[in-house]
Protein backbone atom coordinates (compact mmCIF):
# COMPACT_ATOMS: atom_id res chain seq x y z
CA UNK A 1 0.00 0.00 0.00
CA UNK A 2 0.97 3.69 -0.48
CA UNK A 3 2.42 5.14 2.69
CA UNK A 4 0.22 8.43 4.10
CA UNK A 5 -2.74 7.21 1.19
CA UNK A 6 -5.96 5.63 2.29
CA UNK A 7 -8.05 3.74 -0.12
CA UNK A 8 -10.77 6.03 -0.24
CA UNK A 9 -8.39 8.26 -2.16
CA UNK A 10 -7.55 6.43 -4.99
CA UNK A 11 -11.37 5.22 -5.22
CA UNK A 12 -11.82 8.47 -5.96
CA UNK A 13 -9.18 8.87 -8.73
CA UNK A 14 -10.55 5.84 -10.23
CA UNK A 15 -14.46 6.96 -10.03
CA UNK A 16 -13.50 10.34 -11.88
CA UNK A 17 -11.59 8.65 -14.02
CA UNK A 18 -14.53 6.29 -14.84
CA UNK A 19 -16.55 8.65 -15.30
CA UNK A 20 -15.05 11.03 -17.26
CA UNK A 21 -14.28 7.94 -19.15
CA UNK A 22 -18.68 7.58 -19.53
CA UNK A 23 -18.34 11.47 -20.36
CA UNK A 24 -16.28 10.71 -23.31
CA UNK A 25 -18.38 7.60 -24.92
CA UNK A 26 -21.67 9.85 -24.46
CA UNK A 27 -20.61 13.29 -25.97
CA UNK A 28 -18.10 12.03 -28.83
CA UNK A 29 -19.01 11.17 -32.31
CA UNK A 30 -15.72 9.46 -33.65
CA UNK A 31 -15.48 5.61 -33.58
CA UNK A 32 -12.05 6.07 -32.49
CA UNK A 33 -12.05 8.72 -29.89
CA UNK A 34 -15.03 6.45 -28.36
CA UNK A 35 -12.68 3.73 -27.85
CA UNK A 36 -10.51 5.88 -26.28
CA UNK A 37 -12.81 6.80 -23.57
CA UNK A 38 -13.79 3.11 -23.53
CA UNK A 39 -10.05 1.76 -22.78
CA UNK A 40 -10.38 4.87 -19.93
CA UNK A 41 -13.26 2.92 -18.21
CA UNK A 42 -11.30 -0.41 -18.49
CA UNK A 43 -8.43 1.05 -16.95
CA UNK A 44 -10.45 2.85 -14.04
CA UNK A 45 -11.59 -0.47 -13.26
CA UNK A 46 -8.49 -2.50 -13.25
CA UNK A 47 -6.89 -0.26 -10.96
CA UNK A 48 -9.63 -0.53 -8.64
CA UNK A 49 -9.15 -4.43 -8.37
CA UNK A 50 -5.45 -4.02 -7.92
CA UNK A 51 -5.86 -1.51 -5.55
CA UNK A 52 -8.97 -3.50 -3.29
CA UNK A 53 -6.40 -6.66 -3.68
CA UNK A 54 -3.52 -4.69 -2.15
CA UNK A 55 -5.48 -2.63 0.95
CA UNK A 56 -8.03 -5.23 1.79
CA UNK A 57 -6.71 -8.88 0.84
CA UNK A 58 -2.86 -8.52 0.74
CA UNK A 59 -2.22 -12.56 1.21
CA UNK A 60 -4.43 -13.20 -2.16
CA UNK A 61 -3.89 -12.64 -5.85
CA UNK A 62 -7.33 -12.60 -7.38
CA UNK A 63 -7.21 -8.76 -8.06
CA UNK A 64 -3.16 -8.69 -9.84
CA UNK A 65 -4.82 -11.87 -12.07
CA UNK A 66 -8.02 -10.04 -12.89
CA UNK A 67 -6.22 -7.13 -13.65
CA UNK A 68 -4.16 -8.92 -16.40
CA UNK A 69 -7.47 -10.30 -17.89
CA UNK A 70 -8.59 -7.04 -18.35
CA UNK A 71 -5.61 -5.87 -19.89
CA UNK A 72 -5.72 -8.96 -22.28
CA UNK A 73 -8.83 -8.58 -23.41
CA UNK A 74 -8.74 -4.56 -23.55
CA UNK A 75 -6.21 -5.28 -25.97
CA UNK A 76 -7.52 -8.08 -27.78
CA UNK A 77 -11.11 -5.64 -27.86
CA UNK A 78 -9.27 -2.65 -29.49
CA UNK A 79 -7.37 -5.01 -32.28
CA UNK A 80 -11.07 -6.08 -33.33
CA UNK A 81 -12.25 -2.87 -33.10
CA UNK A 82 -9.83 -1.09 -35.47
CA UNK A 83 -10.11 -3.84 -37.49
CA UNK A 84 -13.69 -2.89 -37.36
CA UNK A 85 -13.09 0.66 -37.90
CA UNK A 86 -10.98 -0.05 -40.73
CA UNK A 87 -12.67 -1.87 -43.07
CA UNK A 88 -15.75 0.24 -42.21
CA UNK A 89 -13.66 2.96 -43.87
CA UNK A 90 -12.78 1.49 -46.77
CA UNK A 91 -16.53 0.72 -47.16
CA UNK A 92 -17.82 4.32 -46.27
CA UNK A 93 -14.51 6.69 -45.78
CA UNK A 94 -16.07 8.14 -42.50
CA UNK A 95 -15.78 6.83 -38.85
CA UNK A 96 -17.95 9.00 -38.02
CA UNK A 97 -21.41 7.37 -35.95
CA UNK A 98 -23.49 9.17 -37.89
CA UNK A 99 -22.62 7.44 -41.34
CA UNK A 100 -22.25 3.77 -40.24
CA UNK A 101 -25.57 2.22 -40.88
CA UNK A 102 -24.22 -0.06 -43.20
CA UNK A 103 -22.70 -2.72 -40.70
CA UNK A 104 -26.64 -3.39 -39.53
CA UNK A 105 -27.01 -5.34 -43.21
CA UNK B 1 7.34 11.32 -0.69
CA UNK B 2 5.31 8.50 -2.16
CA UNK B 3 2.06 10.80 -1.08
CA UNK B 4 3.21 13.90 -2.62
CA UNK B 5 4.15 11.41 -5.88
CA UNK B 6 0.43 10.10 -5.60
CA UNK B 7 -0.80 13.96 -5.59
CA UNK B 8 1.46 14.38 -8.85
CA UNK B 9 -0.24 11.53 -10.47
CA UNK B 10 -3.74 11.75 -9.82
CA UNK B 11 -3.75 15.36 -10.95
CA UNK B 12 -1.71 14.22 -13.86
CA UNK B 13 -4.48 11.72 -14.61
CA UNK B 14 -7.91 13.50 -14.30
CA UNK B 15 -6.23 16.71 -16.33
CA UNK B 16 -5.19 14.37 -19.15
CA UNK B 17 -8.13 12.37 -19.11
CA UNK B 18 -10.29 15.36 -19.13
CA UNK B 19 -8.33 16.47 -21.99
CA UNK B 20 -8.53 13.33 -24.01
CA UNK B 21 -12.05 13.03 -24.00
CA UNK B 22 -12.33 16.98 -24.91
CA UNK B 23 -9.69 17.68 -27.44
CA UNK B 24 -10.44 18.47 -30.58
CA UNK B 25 -7.48 17.07 -32.37
CA UNK B 26 -7.69 13.46 -31.96
CA UNK B 27 -4.07 12.64 -32.64
CA UNK B 28 -3.57 14.54 -29.70
CA UNK B 29 -6.01 13.01 -27.71
CA UNK B 30 -4.53 9.56 -28.62
CA UNK B 31 -1.03 11.20 -26.63
CA UNK B 32 -3.23 12.51 -23.75
CA UNK B 33 -4.28 8.66 -23.26
CA UNK B 34 -1.18 7.37 -23.50
CA UNK B 35 -0.29 10.15 -20.23
CA UNK B 36 -3.15 8.53 -18.57
CA UNK B 37 -2.24 5.38 -19.29
CA UNK B 38 1.58 5.51 -18.36
CA UNK B 39 -0.14 7.44 -15.00
CA UNK B 40 -1.89 4.35 -13.83
CA UNK B 41 1.61 2.48 -14.50
CA UNK B 42 2.77 5.01 -12.17
CA UNK B 43 0.12 4.13 -9.60
CA UNK B 44 0.76 0.05 -10.08
CA UNK B 45 4.82 0.74 -9.19
CA UNK B 46 3.25 3.01 -5.72
CA UNK B 47 1.43 0.05 -4.99
CA UNK B 48 4.24 -2.95 -5.21
CA UNK B 49 2.72 -4.29 -8.41
CA UNK B 50 5.75 -3.74 -10.51
CA UNK B 51 4.78 -6.91 -12.73
CA UNK B 52 1.59 -5.10 -13.22
CA UNK B 53 3.28 -1.79 -14.24
CA UNK B 54 5.53 -3.57 -16.84
CA UNK B 55 2.92 -5.46 -18.28
CA UNK B 56 0.56 -1.71 -18.47
CA UNK B 57 3.16 -0.09 -19.98
CA UNK B 58 4.02 -2.64 -22.56
CA UNK B 59 0.36 -3.53 -23.67
CA UNK B 60 -1.07 -0.27 -23.71
CA UNK B 61 2.01 2.29 -24.31
CA UNK B 62 3.38 -0.32 -26.49
CA UNK B 63 0.72 -1.86 -28.39
CA UNK B 64 -3.05 -0.38 -28.39
CA UNK B 65 -1.80 3.19 -28.28
CA UNK B 66 0.33 2.46 -31.33
CA UNK B 67 -2.73 0.58 -32.94
CA UNK B 68 -4.54 3.15 -32.26
CA UNK B 69 -2.19 6.06 -33.59
CA UNK B 70 -1.71 3.90 -36.66
CA UNK B 71 -5.30 3.96 -37.03
CA UNK B 72 -5.79 7.43 -36.53
CA UNK B 73 -3.23 8.21 -39.55
CA UNK B 74 -5.04 5.76 -41.80
CA UNK B 75 -8.45 6.96 -41.59
CA UNK B 76 -8.39 10.97 -40.19
CA UNK B 77 -6.53 13.91 -41.42
CA UNK B 78 -4.44 15.28 -38.99
CA UNK B 79 -4.92 19.01 -39.48
CA UNK B 80 -9.39 18.20 -39.53
CA UNK B 81 -10.69 18.90 -36.22
CA UNK B 82 -13.45 16.59 -35.30
CA UNK B 83 -17.37 18.51 -34.25
CA UNK B 84 -18.48 18.65 -31.07
CA UNK B 85 -21.73 17.17 -29.90
CA UNK B 86 -24.74 19.60 -29.14
CA UNK B 87 -24.70 21.73 -26.38
CA UNK B 88 -27.92 19.84 -25.20
CA UNK B 89 -26.16 16.20 -24.71
CA UNK B 90 -22.99 17.55 -23.64
CA UNK B 91 -24.88 18.52 -20.53
CA UNK B 92 -26.91 15.67 -20.62
CA UNK B 93 -23.63 13.32 -20.92
CA UNK B 94 -22.17 16.26 -17.91
CA UNK B 95 -24.97 15.68 -15.57
CA UNK B 96 -25.04 11.66 -15.95
CA UNK B 97 -21.54 11.55 -15.00
CA UNK B 98 -21.74 13.96 -12.43
CA UNK B 99 -24.68 12.00 -10.56
CA UNK B 100 -23.15 8.97 -11.16
CA UNK B 101 -20.09 10.05 -9.83
CA UNK B 102 -21.55 11.89 -6.81
CA UNK B 103 -23.39 8.59 -6.69
CA UNK B 104 -20.51 6.22 -6.21
CA UNK B 105 -18.25 8.90 -4.51
CA UNK B 106 -21.27 8.94 -1.47
CA UNK B 107 -21.41 5.18 -1.47
CA UNK B 108 -17.34 4.57 -1.36
CA UNK B 109 -17.09 7.37 1.53
CA UNK B 110 -19.69 6.03 3.57
CA UNK B 111 -18.56 2.46 3.62
CA UNK B 112 -16.40 1.62 6.12
CA UNK B 113 -13.44 -0.34 4.85
CA UNK B 114 -11.12 -2.37 7.14
CA UNK B 115 -7.26 -1.79 5.34
CA UNK B 116 -4.65 -4.57 6.10
CA UNK B 117 -1.24 -2.55 6.87
CA UNK B 118 1.54 -4.72 4.15
CA UNK B 119 4.21 -3.25 2.58
CA UNK B 120 5.25 -6.55 0.97
CA UNK B 121 5.73 -6.63 -2.36
CA UNK B 122 5.19 -9.86 -4.77
CA UNK B 123 7.72 -11.26 -6.92
CA UNK B 124 6.44 -12.09 -10.59
CA UNK B 125 7.21 -16.23 -10.29
CA UNK B 126 4.29 -15.70 -7.16
CA UNK B 127 2.28 -14.34 -9.58
CA UNK B 128 3.21 -17.04 -12.50
CA UNK B 129 2.64 -19.72 -10.37
CA UNK B 130 -0.90 -18.81 -9.36
CA UNK B 131 -1.29 -18.54 -12.96
CA UNK B 132 -0.26 -21.92 -13.90
CA UNK B 133 -1.80 -23.73 -10.78
CA UNK B 134 -4.90 -26.38 -11.10
CA UNK B 135 -5.07 -26.25 -7.12
CA UNK B 136 -7.29 -24.19 -5.46
CA UNK B 137 -7.20 -20.94 -6.21
CA UNK B 138 -4.98 -21.42 -9.74
CA UNK B 139 -6.03 -19.77 -12.75
CA UNK B 140 -4.90 -22.34 -15.21
CA UNK B 141 -8.54 -22.52 -17.18
CA UNK B 142 -9.05 -18.87 -17.51
CA UNK B 143 -5.40 -18.73 -18.64
CA UNK B 144 -5.63 -20.86 -21.43
CA UNK B 145 -9.49 -19.38 -22.58
CA UNK B 146 -7.85 -15.81 -22.86
CA UNK B 147 -5.01 -17.74 -24.89
CA UNK B 148 -7.42 -18.86 -27.14
CA UNK B 149 -9.20 -15.94 -27.59
CA UNK B 150 -6.21 -14.11 -28.55
CA UNK B 151 -5.64 -16.09 -31.38
CA UNK B 152 -9.33 -16.27 -32.44
CA UNK B 153 -9.32 -12.38 -32.41
CA UNK B 154 -5.96 -12.22 -34.12
CA UNK B 155 -7.22 -14.32 -36.89
CA UNK B 156 -10.61 -12.39 -36.38
CA UNK B 157 -8.49 -8.90 -36.71
CA UNK B 158 -7.22 -10.01 -39.95
CA UNK B 159 -9.90 -11.61 -41.90
CA UNK B 160 -12.25 -8.47 -40.94
CA UNK B 161 -9.70 -5.62 -41.81
CA UNK B 162 -8.93 -7.54 -45.10
CA UNK B 163 -12.41 -7.37 -45.93
CA UNK B 164 -14.47 -6.21 -49.18
CA UNK B 165 -14.93 -3.09 -51.38
CA UNK B 166 -18.83 -2.17 -51.40
CA UNK B 167 -18.55 -2.99 -55.62
CA UNK B 168 -17.66 -6.42 -55.14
Amino acid sequence: MIQGISIYEILTVTTLLFFIGVYGFLTRKNLITMLLSIELILNASAINFVVINKYLFPDALQGVYFSIFIIAVAAAEAALAIAIIINLYKLITSVEVEDTEIMKY
Amino acid sequence: MERVLFYILALIMIVFAVKAVSSRKMLRSVIYLLFVLMGIAGIYFLVDYTFLAAIQLAVYAGGVIVLIIFSVLLVHHIELRLDVASKRSQILAGVLSVVGAGLTLFTIWTYKFNPVENYNAIDVATIGKGLLSYGDGGFILPFEVISVLLVAVMIGAIVIAKGKRLEQ
